[in-house]
């Protein structure tokens, strides 16, 4: 159907923080907020404040808890967004070649003007990172702010995904996983970055830093300096104040 | 299909004009980049300047641009024309709403002032609306603090001068160890973020103590699941832990701290206040001479350990309660639900990290004592708390409990531990007191709300009973230094302590979900007396949304939202500060409104003027302030001393400068702020730092120097409980006696919440929170925030869901002592066992909001609210006690004790109330950006 461009060297991705991401959503609504204003059509709200009210959304945070084998139930905040995977399915699926990989930095992109919202790419997609604009009938998905990114109107340190620069706890991070020197990649590299359902073979650019361990047994107590029992408050204190 | 890439324009145009100004949508106040196209609104970031988000901005703040236009908004002034709570309004001119409620108030002032109780709730212009009070001459003011987190900023002033959040902050840049106490993902919001994401990238620990793993507890590092209300009992433990090991900082304790003052053990009625000198001042031994000398002498070395004629130091004291076994691990680990190894490996690491762990700052500075040190020593353990301690009976005493802890290891104001922001620190007894005076056609005494330090400031009439229609400090409550907004509705309905005329209320949602017994006080709102007129006669609202609250007043003067409004975020009231710097900020009108609104502050100027208010007419009776833009500028507190700090004089001038016409415009051309930093050696160490103390006179923050100890010991509340003992001639009624002995304890001390009386036939928790993307209600009708949040199950615990069998799609009818609801449910295993929870506010009245009123939130959402009374269930005594802290007041949500049943799934959660008449148009189906439909 459509195919993929050879592959880059440049490779733009996040890098995604799950020790850090309380789950606040500011990416979400920073996200909409930008891409309802920027590349191609706004993001509609349909219902907007009535019984089952249904936005495009395409940065969404998924919560969800973990029981490790030992210790209490953990909570992990899951942002998702599109992967801007080097095989990605939903750009070989697409029929009209409205869908594509960019060949310079690797982004998925759907040119929406040769979108027919036939939904295909949707289907294709194992992340469910893609939604269909109910308004307008294109498809939408993150573009790693590819308006952003280069935009010679915005100050050069604006000039990465909307997610990442109002991300409270910096628990996102923008750059090219494709330059292993690259501060994102010694990240990945430092912290045991992993992709998200590596088993798929779709290669996702973004990568997720895994929470550190948690719940570590208790420390050791602290040691009395006096037997308060035997030698009473008055013992203790001449123990106490006797270095001071 | 071959490879084929369309060409992309990769630097559109991205606005015409960024207006910078201060983010409203919660109360964290982040500066705001706001980009214009075409005269509107298009996009919302943070200002990477700014000193509160640098750049950073949450859910709420980029979804400013649908509360702007919200099709909520209020359009027009409004009077009511059918019976209270039908909705029936008729919109009227401003002039014709102004000559109202000028009509009502003038009589009122000129006879019985205190016959008016204004009452703000999500007010950021607190030394703007008390002073309007204030001028008015009624005693009955507050905002919402008492319902809010009184506890936790009352608790800090009394103990060190500061709380948490707008008071002060973790050293984010040096602390090792951070500790959060409780559910604080509704203040600080942004900050708190910042810094947990610093730390934990530089791979220092989190540890969270909240029955509920979500949120900051989900990143964690370590989770405590406390049972709720017993945070002060663990607290108390570690401390046990840390004197019996020694790990406490003896010479910050004796330097810096009332811990080596001498408690006077002679019966009478000074027993168990501290020896003074004949000029008032502290009287500590000298370790060096073995002789008392005040505290502030040059040289002094004071001894922690020394016992003079009898009287022995608070320390010896202070070592004596927590040492006693009550405060073992083992023994408070089931109440607390936290096995006792755990609280005592917490205790362990705290120590290890405070000594073994120590910093130090190569920063000379120079102490109030006139001695200089060649370094800054810090402990790098910090913690933070807001709500979650605060709303219970006993937080008052909680919030003590754990600024104790953290002056016992020496972390406050060192490095790595906890720092003020400007204008704090500032001791209670630097704080005014409270005043009650009325006078009819004149001001009020003085300010309203302050720091009582004995009974002599409690607000009393001559007879004895509270002067305030809240009963803010009368010997129900002595410290409600926030008053108790939750009481004037049910107060003012019984007519205890008197009847009122008229109620002011400002964006205070007290008919659904900022009240507690929500029914009742719809009830009470619209009650009519025997003489088939309203028992509250007269209630005026000011809201720039059609919240619950809209349908129960008789006149409403509709707000703006906040991006068509001046406001100041003022050093005089709830500044913005860092603990770098002391900073202020504005608002100003980035879009004028579209509807015939009008900010409430401009309002009550005008109001004010009609009135003729003292400060409010120039000498011939024409309005001072053309406007709050106007008062901001012009204004003067004390000479030179105005609302805003920055920019005074020729613009020179921060703190203290004459009026400068151009300030507004200056604040606007620096991005909606101003700052001025701290210097280098008064960064740490702030209440004894000479180099802090004379800064601080300088920007005008204190008039002089006021170096003063941390009260590990309390003198005010022992003040108190010697007058419970029978001392003084102004004495509690006797059935209040023994809770004071109790209360006004002047060590931190525990006792059970008062909820847990009930727990025989209820004995499960409930709480509630607000999610990190939805504080304040005012948020919660945004299209975008309601996608993320348009509902709240109730979250139960293993334990209970399979005690009861439960099943996901289940609802629940959960009983109080006060009343029913029946909810969906939901499992949530990082809970504590003995604990169920939901989302605070997302449940909606049924017609508000201009939501369907088939929405989710109002079909499936619900409060807590209804099963929370304002009164503790009978005792039996013949008396209703308040369900508050007996300290405060401060409203006791979180002792809330229930019990659960499963039910079948439902269509509606319950109670259901009937349909409210909207007031505003129904909003479009779809939101399709520019093309509405």
């Amino acid at each position: 159907m459509t195919e993929l461009p050879p592959k880059s060297k440049k490779k733009l991705g996040l890098v995604i923080d799950l020790d850090i991401c309380v789950g606040c959503h500011a990416c979400v609504t920073s996200c909409k907020g930008w891409n309802t204003e920027n590349y191609g059509v706004p993001l509609s709200d349909m219902d907007a404040y009535g019984a089952d009210p249904s936005g495009t959304f395409l940065n969404r945070v998924h919560s969800f808890e973990v029981q490790p084998p030992a210790g209490p139930a953990q909570t992990i905040h899951f942002p998702k967004s599109c992967l801007h995977c080097e095989d990605a399915p939903c750009v070989t699926v697409c029929p009209t070649g409205a869908s594509y990989k960019r060949a310079e930095d690797g982004i998925v992109l759907v040119n929406e003007s040769a979108c027919i919202g036939c939904g295909l790419c949707a289907w294709a997609c194992p992340y469910g990172a893609r939604e269909l604009d109910q308004a307008a009938g294109v498809m939408k998905k993150c573009t790693l702010c590819v308006d952003r990114i280069y935009n010679q109107n915005l100050p050069e340190v604006d000039r990465v995904p909307a997610c990442v620069r109002t991300c409270p706890a910096n628990a996102r991070h923008f750059g090219d996983l494709g330059d292993p020197d690259s501060a994102v990649s010694v990240m990945v590299a430092e912290r045991g970055g992993m992709d998200l359902m590596p088993e798929l073979g779709t290669k996702p650019i973004n990568k997720y830093l895994p929470p550190r361990l948690k719940d570590r047994p208790a420390a050791k107590p602290v040691t009395a300096i006096a037997d308060i029992e035997a030698t009473g408050i008055a013992g203790w204190l001449d123990r106490l104040l006797e270095k001071f | 299909m071959t490879y084929r890439q369309p060409v992309l324009d990769t630097s559109p145009h991205v606005s015409d004009e960024v207006r910078k100004t201060t983010c409203y949508m919660c109360a964290c106040r982040c500066g705001i980049n706001v980009h214009m196209k075409g005269g509107k609104v298009a996009y919302i970031e943070g200002n990477r300047d700014h000193p509160v988000n640098k750049g950073v901005l949450c859910a709420k703040g980029s979804s400013g641009i649908m509360q702007v236009t919200a099709p909520s908004r209020l359009r027009a002034p409004l009077k009511r024309v059918g019976p209270r709570g039908s909705g029936e309004f008729q919109e009227i001119s401003w002039e014709e709403a102004m000559t109202i409620a000028t009509d009502w108030l003038a009589p009122l002032r000129k006879t019985a002032p205190e016959k008016l109780a204004f009452f703000t709730g999500r007010d950021q212009s607190q030394s703007f609306t008390s002073w309007w009070a204030q001028s008015y001459g009624t005693p009955n003011y507050a905002a919402h603090g008492g319902f809010c987190s009184v506890n936790m900023a009352a608790g800090g002033i009394y103990t060190m001068g500061g709380a948490f959040w707008e008071f002060g902050q973790p050293d984010w840049d040096h602390t090792k160890l951070f500790i959060l106490f409780g559910v604080a993902e509704d203040h600080d919001s942004n900050p708190i973020k910042m810094g947990i994401g610093k730390i934990k990238t530089r791979g220092a620990k989190v540890v969270g103590i909240n029955p509920i793993r979500s949120g900051y507890n989900a990143v964690a590092d370590d989770w405590y699941g406390v049972t709720p209300g017993a945070d002060g009992l663990m607290i108390l433990a570690i401390i046990h832990e840390l004197l019996k090991a020694g790990k406490v900082d003896l010479d910050y304790l004796a330097m810096w701290t009332n811990s080596a003052g001498l408690v006077n053990s002679e019966e009478g009625p000074e027993k168990g206040l501290l020896l003074r000198d004949s000029d008032g001042k502290m009287l500590v031994i000298d370790r060096t001479t073995g002789q008392p000398a005040p505290f502030d002498q040059k040289g002094v070395r004071p001894d922690l350990g020394a016992v003079w004629q009898g009287h022995r130091t608070v320390f010896q004291h202070m070592a004596e309660k927590y040492l006693s076994p009550d405060y073992a691990p083992e023994k408070v680990a089931a109440r607390v639900g936290i096995a006792a190894e755990r609280i005592k490996g917490l205790a362990a690491e705290i120590a290890r990290v405070a000594f073994d762990e120590a910093i130090e700052l190569q920063q000379p500075w120079t102490d109030f004592r006139g001695e200089r040190h060649e370094t800054m020593v810090g402990r790098p353990v910090s913690m933070h708390s807001m709500r979650g301690i605060s709303a219970h009976s006993n937080g008052f005493q909680t919030a003590r409990a754990l600024h104790v802890l953290q002056i016992l290891i020496g972390s406050v104001e060192t490095p790595g531990g906890f720092r003020f922001k400007p204008p704090y620190p500032k001791p209670f007894d630097a704080h005014p007191v409270p005043h009650c005076k009325v006078t009819p056609g004149a001001p009020l005494d003085g300010p309203h709300l302050g720091y009582p330090r004995g009974p002599e400031n409690l607000a009393l009439k001559e007879d004895g009973s509270p002067a305030r229609i809240d009963k803010a400090f009368s010997w129900e409550n002595p410290l409600s230094a926030h008053g108790l907004m939750h009481m004037v509705i049910s107060n003012a309905h019984a007519g205890v302590p008197y009847k009122i005329d008229t109620l002011l209320l400002y964006m205070a949602n007290m008919a659904w979900n900022s009240t507690m017994n929500t029914r009742q006080v719809i009830e009470m709102l619209t009650d009519k007396g025997e003489d088939g007129e309203y028992v509250i006669p007269r209630i005026i609202y000011s809201d720039a949304y059609s919240s619950e609250m809209v349908a129960y007043a008789d006149l409403i003067l509709p707000d703006t939202t906040y991006l068509e409004r001046h406001d100041c975020i003022s050093l005089l009231d709830r500044p913005i500060c860092e603990a770098d710097g002391a900073a202020d900020a504005i608002r100003w009108p980035v879009i004028e409104p579209d509807r015939d609104v009008r900010g409430f502050q401009s309002v009550m100027l005008d109001l004010g003027a009609r009135l003729g208010l003292p400060g409010m007419v120039k000498d011939d009776g024409t309005p001072k302030y053309a406007d709050y833009a106007d008062y901001i500028v012009n204004h003067e507190r004390r000479p030179g001393v105005g609302p805003l700090a920055g920019f005074r004089g020729n613009g020179d001038s921060f703190g203290r400068g004459a009026v400068n016409p151009d300030q507004l415009k200056r604040y606007i051309d620096n991005g909606g702020f101003a700052i001025n930093h701290v210097p280098h050696e008064a960064q740490y160490y702030k209440p004894w730092n000479a180099g802090y103390q004379d800064w601080a006179v300088s920007i005008g923050l204190y008039d002089k120097p006021l170096p003063y100890l941390f009260s590990v010991y309390s003198e005010p509340m022992r003040r108190f409980q010697l007058a419970a003992e029978g001392h003084g001639t102004r004495q509690p009624p006797e059935h209040l006696r023994a809770q004071l002995k109790m209360a006004m304890d002047p060590l931190p001390a525990w006792y059970a919440p008062f909820g847990d009386a009930e727990a025989a036939e209820y004995p499960i928790h409930a709480l509630t929170q607000r999610p990190m993307a939805m504080y304040h209600s005012w948020g919660t009708q945004n299209a975008w925030l309601r996608q993320i949040h348009g509902r709240n199950p109730l979250y139960l615990p293993t334990a209970i869901w399979k005690q009861h069998g439960f099943s996901d799609g289940d609802w629940a009818r959960v009983t109080s002592p006060h009343g029913n609801i029946t909810v969906p449910v939901a499992l949530m295993a990082g809970l504590n066992e003995h604990t169920i929870w939901t989302w605070n506010a997302i449940g909606k009245r049924k017609g508000a909001w201009a939501l369907d009123a088939d929405a989710p939130e109002a079909t499936k959402g619900f409060l807590l609210n209804h099963l929370i009374h304002e009164l503790l269930p009978p005792k039996g005594d013949g008396l209703r006690w308040a369900n508050s802290d007996p300290v405060t007041g401060q409203a006791a949500w979180f002792d809330l004790r229930v019990k659960i049943e499963r039910v079948e799934p439902q269509e509606q959660t319950l109670p259901d109330f009937p349909v409210i008449k909207s007031p505003v148009p129904k909003a479009p189906r779809n939101r399709l950006w520019g093309g509405e439909k």
